[in-house]
Protein backbone atom coordinates (compact mmCIF):
# COMPACT_ATOMS: atom_id res chain seq x y z
CA UNK A 1 0.00 0.00 0.00
CA UNK A 2 1.50 3.58 -0.66
CA UNK A 3 1.88 5.90 1.52
CA UNK A 4 -0.17 8.66 0.05
CA UNK A 5 -3.11 6.20 0.78
CA UNK A 6 -2.19 6.15 4.54
CA UNK A 7 -2.09 9.90 4.35
CA UNK A 8 -5.60 10.69 2.32
CA UNK A 9 -6.73 7.59 4.77
CA UNK A 10 -5.81 9.94 7.84
CA UNK A 11 -7.15 12.89 6.19
CA UNK A 12 -10.32 11.47 4.54
CA UNK A 13 -11.73 8.73 5.98
CA UNK A 14 -14.86 7.08 4.40
CA UNK A 15 -15.10 9.74 1.93
CA UNK A 16 -13.53 7.76 -0.86
CA UNK A 17 -12.85 4.10 -2.44
CA UNK A 18 -9.49 2.82 -3.76
CA UNK A 19 -8.99 -0.06 -6.68
CA UNK A 20 -6.80 -1.30 -8.73
CA UNK A 21 -6.64 -2.45 -12.32
CA UNK A 22 -3.44 -3.64 -13.26
CA UNK A 23 -0.61 -0.88 -12.51
CA UNK A 24 -3.60 1.44 -12.24
CA UNK A 25 -3.95 2.98 -9.10
CA UNK A 26 -7.79 4.74 -8.48
CA UNK A 27 -9.33 6.99 -6.00
CA UNK A 28 -13.18 7.49 -6.21
CA UNK A 29 -15.41 10.20 -4.60
CA UNK A 30 -18.82 9.39 -5.10
CA UNK A 31 -21.28 12.24 -6.04
CA UNK A 32 -22.43 13.05 -2.55
CA UNK A 33 -19.47 13.76 -1.34
CA UNK A 34 -17.31 14.87 -4.19
CA UNK A 35 -18.36 18.65 -4.19
CA UNK A 36 -16.84 18.73 -0.26
CA UNK A 37 -13.83 16.75 -0.55
CA UNK A 38 -12.45 16.43 -4.19
CA UNK A 39 -11.07 19.86 -3.83
CA UNK A 40 -9.02 19.53 -0.67
CA UNK A 41 -8.55 15.87 -1.42
CA UNK A 42 -6.08 17.47 -4.78
CA UNK A 43 -4.70 19.54 -2.60
CA UNK A 44 -3.57 16.96 -0.66
CA UNK A 45 -2.12 14.70 -3.03
CA UNK A 46 -0.27 17.93 -4.76
CA UNK A 47 0.91 19.77 -1.82
CA UNK A 48 1.31 16.59 1.01
CA UNK A 49 2.32 13.53 -1.06
CA UNK A 50 4.10 14.89 -4.15
CA UNK A 51 1.63 14.76 -6.84
CA UNK A 52 2.34 17.95 -8.31
CA UNK A 53 1.73 16.76 -12.46
CA UNK A 54 -1.98 17.04 -13.57
CA UNK A 55 -1.16 15.17 -16.67
CA UNK A 56 -4.87 15.06 -17.74
CA UNK A 57 -8.86 15.81 -16.87
CA UNK A 58 -11.32 14.08 -18.71
CA UNK A 59 -15.17 13.29 -18.04
CA UNK A 60 -17.17 10.25 -18.38
CA UNK A 61 -20.60 9.86 -18.60
CA UNK A 62 -22.00 6.45 -17.35
CA UNK A 63 -25.50 6.45 -18.56
CA UNK A 64 -27.21 3.21 -18.81
CA UNK A 65 -23.50 1.61 -17.48
CA UNK A 66 -23.86 -1.73 -15.70
CA UNK A 67 -23.40 -0.93 -12.28
CA UNK A 68 -22.71 2.80 -12.33
CA UNK A 69 -24.43 4.71 -9.33
CA UNK A 70 -23.40 8.17 -10.37
CA UNK A 71 -24.41 9.27 -13.85
CA UNK A 72 -21.07 11.82 -14.47
CA UNK A 73 -17.16 11.43 -13.53
CA UNK A 74 -14.27 13.69 -13.57
CA UNK A 75 -10.87 11.63 -14.02
CA UNK A 76 -7.78 13.28 -12.97
CA UNK A 77 -4.65 12.00 -13.65
CA UNK A 78 -2.04 12.82 -11.25
CA UNK A 79 1.82 12.11 -11.76
CA UNK A 80 4.78 11.87 -9.30
CA UNK A 81 6.96 13.56 -11.45
CA UNK A 82 9.99 12.80 -8.87
CA UNK A 83 9.48 9.12 -8.42
CA UNK A 84 7.28 8.45 -11.70
CA UNK A 85 4.16 6.97 -9.25
CA UNK A 86 0.79 7.73 -10.70
CA UNK A 87 -2.72 7.93 -9.22
CA UNK A 88 -6.09 8.52 -11.01
CA UNK A 89 -8.75 10.34 -8.60
CA UNK A 90 -12.64 10.17 -9.90
CA UNK A 91 -15.38 12.44 -8.90
CA UNK A 92 -18.60 11.38 -9.99
CA UNK A 93 -21.45 13.78 -9.93
CA UNK A 94 -25.20 14.04 -10.68
CA UNK A 95 -28.12 15.43 -12.77
CA UNK A 96 -29.53 17.67 -13.03
CA UNK A 97 -26.96 20.07 -12.03
CA UNK A 98 -23.61 18.32 -12.37
CA UNK A 99 -20.66 20.89 -10.70
CA UNK A 100 -17.67 20.08 -8.99
CA UNK A 101 -14.94 22.43 -7.83
CA UNK A 102 -12.47 23.81 -10.03
CA UNK A 103 -8.93 22.57 -9.88
CA UNK A 104 -7.14 25.87 -11.44
CA UNK A 105 -6.42 26.71 -7.98
CA UNK A 106 -3.96 23.99 -8.25
CA UNK A 107 -2.88 23.23 -11.42
CA UNK A 108 -3.19 26.32 -13.99
CA UNK A 109 -3.25 23.74 -16.80
CA UNK A 110 -7.12 22.26 -15.56
CA UNK A 111 -7.94 25.35 -16.77
CA UNK A 112 -9.04 24.29 -20.67
CA UNK A 113 -9.20 20.75 -20.29
CA UNK A 114 -11.96 21.61 -17.28
CA UNK A 115 -13.60 23.42 -20.54
CA UNK A 116 -13.81 20.99 -22.59
CA UNK A 117 -15.66 18.76 -20.08
CA UNK A 118 -17.96 21.27 -19.66
CA UNK A 119 -18.47 21.92 -23.54
CA UNK A 120 -19.06 18.45 -23.73
CA UNK A 121 -20.52 17.02 -20.95
CA UNK A 122 -21.79 20.13 -19.11
CA UNK A 123 -20.23 19.78 -15.82
CA UNK A 124 -20.06 23.01 -14.29
CA UNK A 125 -16.51 23.87 -12.29
CA UNK A 126 -17.25 26.05 -9.46
CA UNK A 127 -14.39 29.19 -9.54
CA UNK A 128 -13.04 28.09 -12.50
CA UNK A 129 -11.78 31.78 -14.10
CA UNK A 130 -13.54 31.27 -17.52
CA UNK A 131 -16.10 28.78 -17.80
CA UNK A 132 -17.24 28.87 -21.83
CA UNK A 133 -17.47 26.44 -24.51
CA UNK A 134 -14.30 25.26 -26.16
CA UNK A 135 -14.84 23.40 -28.81
CA UNK A 136 -18.52 23.94 -30.05
CA UNK A 137 -19.50 27.30 -31.37
CA UNK A 138 -20.68 29.47 -28.81
CA UNK A 139 -24.78 30.05 -29.43
CA UNK A 140 -24.71 25.57 -29.64
CA UNK A 141 -26.91 24.58 -26.98
CA UNK A 142 -26.78 20.97 -25.98
CA UNK A 143 -23.50 19.01 -24.98
CA UNK A 144 -22.71 15.86 -27.29
CA UNK A 145 -20.36 13.84 -25.57
CA UNK A 146 -23.62 13.15 -23.31
CA UNK A 147 -24.95 9.48 -23.82
CA UNK A 148 -28.54 10.43 -24.43
CA UNK A 149 -27.35 12.87 -27.51
CA UNK A 150 -27.65 11.30 -30.68
CA UNK A 151 -24.96 10.74 -33.03
CA UNK A 152 -26.37 12.78 -35.98
CA UNK A 153 -27.39 15.66 -33.76
CA UNK A 154 -30.43 17.61 -32.77
CA UNK A 155 -30.53 19.02 -35.28
CA UNK A 156 -27.80 21.96 -35.15
CA UNK A 157 -25.75 21.21 -38.32
CA UNK A 158 -28.29 23.28 -40.51
CA UNK A 159 -28.88 26.24 -38.94
CA UNK A 160 -27.23 28.72 -40.78
CA UNK A 161 -27.59 31.41 -43.41
CA UNK A 162 -27.32 30.43 -46.95
CA UNK A 163 -25.45 32.43 -49.16
CA UNK A 164 -26.87 33.07 -52.70
CA UNK A 165 -24.59 33.71 -56.36
CA UNK A 166 -26.12 36.97 -56.43
CA UNK A 167 -24.77 38.24 -52.80
CA UNK A 168 -21.71 36.79 -53.49
CA UNK B 1 -19.52 40.39 -97.03
CA UNK B 2 -16.40 38.78 -96.23
CA UNK B 3 -14.30 41.34 -93.80
CA UNK B 4 -10.51 41.07 -95.36
CA UNK B 5 -8.36 40.56 -91.78
CA UNK B 6 -5.14 39.33 -91.16
CA UNK B 7 -4.64 36.04 -90.29
CA UNK B 8 -3.90 36.80 -86.91
CA UNK B 9 -6.55 38.89 -86.43
CA UNK B 10 -10.29 37.01 -85.34
CA UNK B 11 -13.91 38.80 -84.81
CA UNK B 12 -15.62 37.69 -81.49
CA UNK B 13 -17.89 38.82 -78.79
CA UNK B 14 -16.53 40.46 -75.90
CA UNK B 15 -18.70 38.37 -73.87
CA UNK B 16 -16.39 35.48 -75.56
CA UNK B 17 -13.19 37.02 -75.02
CA UNK B 18 -13.83 37.69 -71.05
CA UNK B 19 -14.94 33.95 -70.62
CA UNK B 20 -11.52 33.06 -72.62
CA UNK B 21 -9.43 34.73 -70.47
CA UNK B 22 -11.26 33.88 -67.21
CA UNK B 23 -11.12 30.11 -67.94
CA UNK B 24 -7.57 30.13 -68.87
CA UNK B 25 -6.52 32.34 -65.11
CA UNK B 26 -8.38 30.50 -62.61
CA UNK B 27 -6.65 31.38 -59.40
CA UNK B 28 -7.82 28.87 -56.75
CA UNK B 29 -8.37 29.36 -52.82
CA UNK B 30 -7.18 26.40 -51.11
CA UNK B 31 -9.85 25.88 -48.25
CA UNK B 32 -8.78 22.69 -47.41
CA UNK B 33 -9.40 21.34 -43.61
CA UNK B 34 -8.29 17.50 -44.40
CA UNK B 35 -7.29 14.38 -46.44
CA UNK B 36 -8.71 16.35 -50.21
CA UNK B 37 -5.92 19.00 -49.05
CA UNK B 38 -3.12 16.22 -49.77
CA UNK B 39 -4.62 15.82 -53.20
CA UNK B 40 -4.95 19.38 -53.78
CA UNK B 41 -1.36 20.00 -53.00
CA UNK B 42 -0.31 17.13 -55.38
CA UNK B 43 -2.22 19.07 -57.77
CA UNK B 44 -0.03 21.62 -58.00
CA UNK B 45 3.08 19.29 -57.68
CA UNK B 46 5.25 18.47 -61.41
CA UNK B 47 3.94 15.78 -61.86
CA UNK B 48 -0.10 16.51 -62.03
CA UNK B 49 0.97 20.70 -62.46
CA UNK B 50 -1.97 22.50 -62.07
CA UNK B 51 -0.39 24.99 -64.13
CA UNK B 52 -0.80 23.61 -67.44
CA UNK B 53 -4.65 25.19 -66.95
CA UNK B 54 -3.48 28.56 -65.77
CA UNK B 55 -4.54 27.54 -62.54
CA UNK B 56 -1.46 27.32 -60.15
CA UNK B 57 -1.44 30.55 -58.73
CA UNK B 58 -2.77 29.61 -55.29
CA UNK B 59 -3.72 32.51 -53.36
CA UNK B 60 -4.34 32.65 -49.65
CA UNK B 61 -6.06 35.87 -49.39
CA UNK B 62 -9.77 36.06 -51.11
CA UNK B 63 -9.47 39.40 -52.82
CA UNK B 64 -6.59 37.64 -54.97
CA UNK B 65 -8.88 34.68 -56.31
CA UNK B 66 -11.52 33.43 -58.67
CA UNK B 67 -12.19 29.56 -57.75
CA UNK B 68 -12.75 28.21 -54.34
CA UNK B 69 -11.82 24.47 -53.79
CA UNK B 70 -13.33 23.66 -50.97
CA UNK B 71 -11.49 20.32 -50.33
CA UNK B 72 -12.08 17.90 -46.77
CA UNK B 73 -15.27 17.81 -44.63
CA UNK B 74 -16.51 21.40 -43.17
CA UNK B 75 -17.49 21.39 -39.50
CA UNK B 76 -20.50 23.67 -38.00
CA UNK B 77 -18.12 25.99 -36.71
CA UNK B 78 -15.90 26.09 -39.82
CA UNK B 79 -19.39 27.53 -41.71
CA UNK B 80 -19.16 30.93 -40.53
CA UNK B 81 -15.65 31.14 -41.61
CA UNK B 82 -16.04 29.46 -45.12
CA UNK B 83 -19.36 32.05 -46.17
CA UNK B 84 -16.89 35.07 -45.07
CA UNK B 85 -13.84 33.82 -47.37
CA UNK B 86 -16.17 33.00 -49.87
CA UNK B 87 -18.37 36.37 -49.48
CA UNK B 88 -14.65 38.32 -49.74
CA UNK B 89 -13.95 36.91 -52.95
CA UNK B 90 -14.12 39.47 -56.12
CA UNK B 91 -16.27 38.20 -58.67
CA UNK B 92 -16.87 36.74 -61.00
CA UNK B 93 -15.83 33.40 -59.09
CA UNK B 94 -16.95 29.75 -58.84
CA UNK B 95 -17.00 27.05 -56.03
CA UNK B 96 -15.68 23.58 -57.01
CA UNK B 97 -16.10 21.04 -53.90
CA UNK B 98 -13.63 18.74 -53.85
CA UNK B 99 -14.87 15.26 -52.61
CA UNK B 100 -17.24 13.14 -50.68
CA UNK B 101 -17.43 15.27 -47.18
CA UNK B 102 -17.35 18.74 -48.67
CA UNK B 103 -20.54 17.91 -51.19
CA UNK B 104 -22.21 15.59 -48.98
CA UNK B 105 -20.84 15.12 -45.45
CA UNK B 106 -19.12 11.80 -46.36
CA UNK B 107 -19.07 9.42 -43.95
CA UNK B 108 -19.10 11.86 -40.87
CA UNK B 109 -22.82 12.01 -40.33
CA UNK B 110 -22.28 13.45 -37.00
CA UNK B 111 -23.51 16.02 -34.83
CA UNK B 112 -20.72 18.49 -36.31
CA UNK B 113 -20.16 17.94 -39.70
CA UNK B 114 -22.68 19.57 -42.33
CA UNK B 115 -23.89 17.26 -45.22
CA UNK B 116 -22.75 19.54 -47.87
CA UNK B 117 -21.24 22.81 -48.48
CA UNK B 118 -23.62 23.28 -51.30
CA UNK B 119 -26.47 24.10 -48.39
CA UNK B 120 -24.43 27.44 -47.47
CA UNK B 121 -22.56 28.48 -50.52
CA UNK B 122 -23.34 28.13 -54.26
CA UNK B 123 -21.26 25.60 -55.60
CA UNK B 124 -20.10 24.73 -59.36
CA UNK B 125 -18.23 21.64 -59.66
CA UNK B 126 -18.98 18.33 -57.92
CA UNK B 127 -15.75 15.77 -57.70
CA UNK B 128 -16.57 12.64 -56.01
CA UNK B 129 -14.25 10.24 -54.42
CA UNK B 130 -12.66 9.80 -51.11
CA UNK B 131 -10.53 10.98 -51.79
CA UNK B 132 -9.99 12.29 -55.08
CA UNK B 133 -7.26 11.90 -56.94
CA UNK B 134 -5.62 14.66 -58.64
CA UNK B 135 -6.73 13.83 -62.30
CA UNK B 136 -10.16 14.05 -61.23
CA UNK B 137 -9.71 17.65 -59.53
CA UNK B 138 -8.02 18.40 -63.28
CA UNK B 139 -11.22 17.18 -64.85
CA UNK B 140 -12.99 19.39 -62.51
CA UNK B 141 -11.13 22.52 -63.04
CA UNK B 142 -11.30 21.27 -67.33
CA UNK B 143 -15.26 21.14 -66.53
CA UNK B 144 -15.66 24.12 -64.91
CA UNK B 145 -13.60 25.98 -67.66
CA UNK B 146 -16.47 24.59 -70.24
CA UNK B 147 -18.83 26.08 -67.75
CA UNK B 148 -17.28 29.90 -67.90
CA UNK B 149 -16.23 29.35 -71.62
CA UNK B 150 -20.13 28.72 -72.15
CA UNK B 151 -22.20 30.67 -69.32
CA UNK B 152 -20.06 33.51 -68.81
CA UNK B 153 -20.69 37.09 -69.55
CA UNK B 154 -18.44 40.20 -69.29
CA UNK B 155 -20.17 41.78 -66.62
CA UNK B 156 -20.76 38.83 -64.54
CA UNK B 157 -24.28 39.37 -65.15
CA UNK B 158 -25.39 35.19 -64.83
CA UNK B 159 -25.16 35.57 -61.43
CA UNK B 160 -27.11 38.84 -60.71
CA UNK B 161 -30.46 36.51 -61.47
CA UNK B 162 -29.59 33.53 -59.53
CA UNK B 163 -30.86 34.79 -56.37
CA UNK B 164 -32.37 31.59 -55.19
CA UNK B 165 -31.06 28.72 -53.02
CA UNK B 166 -29.40 26.15 -54.64
CA UNK B 167 -28.52 23.28 -53.08
CA UNK B 168 -30.38 20.19 -52.21
CA UNK B 169 -34.15 21.01 -51.25
CA UNK B 170 -35.78 19.47 -48.29
CA UNK B 171 -34.05 15.80 -47.88
CA UNK B 172 -36.46 13.66 -48.20
CA UNK B 173 -34.06 11.00 -46.73
CA UNK B 174 -33.25 13.56 -43.95
CA UNK B 175 -33.90 11.95 -40.81
CA UNK B 176 -35.39 12.69 -37.88
CA UNK B 177 -32.73 13.77 -35.56
CA UNK B 178 -34.03 12.33 -32.11
CA UNK B 179 -33.40 8.83 -34.39
CA UNK B 180 -30.21 7.37 -32.08
CA UNK B 181 -27.70 5.85 -34.18
CA UNK B 182 -25.96 3.17 -32.02
CA UNK B 183 -21.70 2.99 -32.62
CA UNK B 184 -20.65 0.12 -32.86
CA UNK B 185 -22.71 -0.95 -34.49
CA UNK B 186 -24.53 -4.67 -35.05
CA UNK B 187 -23.83 -4.98 -38.91
CA UNK B 188 -26.36 -7.49 -39.25
CA UNK B 189 -29.51 -5.27 -38.41
CA UNK B 190 -27.86 -2.19 -39.39
CA UNK B 191 -26.76 0.24 -37.14
CA UNK B 192 -29.97 2.44 -35.97
CA UNK B 193 -32.35 1.78 -33.91
CA UNK B 194 -35.32 4.31 -32.80
CA UNK B 195 -35.10 5.91 -28.98
CA UNK B 196 -37.94 4.63 -28.08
Amino acid sequence: MPGYLDVLTQKFNGAFTTSEFRDNRRVSVAADKSPDVIFGLLACLKNECGFDMLADLAGIDYLNYPGAADRFAVVYALTNTATGERVFVKAHANDPDPALPSAVPLWEGANWMEREVYDMFGVTFTGHPDLRRILMPDEFTSFPLRKDYPLRGAGERHNFVTVTRAEG
Amino acid sequence: MALKLDDNIFVTQLDQLANWVRKHSLWPMPFATACCGIELMATASSRYDIARFGSEAMRFSPRQCDVMIVAGRVVMKMVPVMQRIWLQMSEPKWCISMGACASSGGVFDTYAVVQGIDRFIPVDVYVPGCPPRPEQLIRAVIDLQEKIQKTGTINAREFDRRTAYEGPGALSKELDPKELVVAPGNFKTGTRVSLN
